[in-house]
């Protein structure tokens, strides 16, 4: 019950689409910058590292290296001020968090890049591929089911 | 718990309470009681896991048996204060601070080192067989005198846990009237699913 009323609670302050990236992913943070009354959009580029929790409080880490020093930056995933998050490179890799990052510098600090249609690519491909499949087996099964034209009366 | 966002973005943690639908049980009064309160209820109880008394205490207000009962006093009744209506979220309309009253979750038989947060002795350099013992609780000279016992109000192992609380001055960050819920800043007393008093905080300055 009470995990009930928790998700009812906090449904308003979840985003009803979230940007789909995964761990690996070199990424570029679209995060709200409020100076006084004026709001710009900032970003933050470098790899996810880590996703951790759940729900409204999940929040992903975002590691990059400016001027030699490795800098990282926890986002909320649900926070209104991540205005987006723009996969810009996909890294492949098999691990959740990427903590041996931290111990790299230089060019092993890369992954190696992911190519080919994503997961959400392949599976929309798949449908619509489904979905033509099943279009032509209806338009098949229609033309089996018309009569066979009889043949025509032979002119005498 | 969990978290929610306010308009400008900011993460508040908060507890969520489901406060009511309360139905009014009882309305004391001066005349007949002596002093002026308000009795509400929370929460039915099945007919059959209920003592009859309690049934027909409820049914006076025309409803099941309460699960929660608790008494308000007041100073002067309000005029709404009626045996039977019902007493929902909307009241804190307009709150911004709220007290809990809970039951604190019960920890069992605890010693000194967890219950009044005392030092304990050090682990090595020689100690033996006392690393969390509560130290000497009393000798010759101590406020009661010389006698055989120590000072009343001595600091020891017991029980802990289990007893009333009240957690002062939470912000409320948020109302669902739809659902009857309070979302209130930070930990209440008691263990999820517990019950607890919500009142208007009554220490809390509110800033202008």
């Amino acid at each position: 019950m009470s995990q009930e009323l928790i998700k009812i609670a906090s449904a308003g302050s979840r985003k009803e689409t979230l940007p789909e990236f995964t761990i690996g992913d070199t990424v570029k943070v679209h995060c709200r910058i409020i100076e006084g009354d004026k709001e710009r959009v900032q970003m933050f580029t470098g790899t996810v590292i880590g996703r951790r929790g759940e729900g409204v409080s999940e929040t992903f880490t975002v590691r990059r290296i400016v001027n030699n020093e490795g800098v990282e930056r926890t986002f909320p995933l649900h926070s209104p001020k991540v205005a987006d998050v723009e996969v810009v490179r996909r890294g492949k890799n098999r691990r959740a968090k990427l903590y041996f990052l931290r111990d790299r510098v230089g060019k092993s600090t890369r992954l190696k890049e992911l190519r080919g249609p994503t997961k959400a690519e392949r599976e929309a491909a798949e449908k619509s591929a489904a979905a033509k499949e099943a279009a032509a087996e209806a338009e098949a099964q229609q033309q089996a089911d018309e009569p066979v034209g009889e043949p025509e009366p032979a002119e005498a | 718990m969990t978290q929610v966002y306010d308009e400008a973005g900011v993460l508040h943690p908060v507890t969520v309470v489901r406060a009511g639908p309360c139905t009014i049980l009882q309305v004391k009064t001066v005349e007949t009681d002596g002093y002026n309160a308000v009795q509400i209820g929370f929460e039915d109880v099945k007919a059959h896991r209920a003592t009859k008394p309690r049934i027909g205490h409820a049914a006076k207000a025309g409803t099941k048996a309460k699960k929660f009962i608790r008494e308000i006093r007041v100073d002067e009744l309000p005029e709404d204060a009626v045996v039977g209506a019902s007493v929902s979220v909307d009241v804190f309309e307009g709150v911004p601070y709220v007290d809990v009253i809970g039951t604190t979750k019960g920890k069992g038989y605890a010693g000194v080192m967890k219950r009044h947060h005392f030092g304990g002795m050090p682990e090595s350099h020689g100690t033996e067989r006392k690393h969390r013992t509560p130290g000497s609780i009393g000798g010759h000279a101590t406020n009661r005198g010389t006698g055989p016992k120590p000072k009343k109000g001595k600091r020891m192992s017991g029980h802990m846990g289990d007893v009333k609380a009240t957690t002062r001055n939470h912000k409320l960050v948020g109302i669902d009237k739809e659902h009857n819920l309070l979302l209130i800043q930070g930990a209440v007393p008691g263990a999820n699913g517990g019950y607890v008093m919500v009142r208007t905080s009554k220490t809390a300055k509110v800033k202008a």
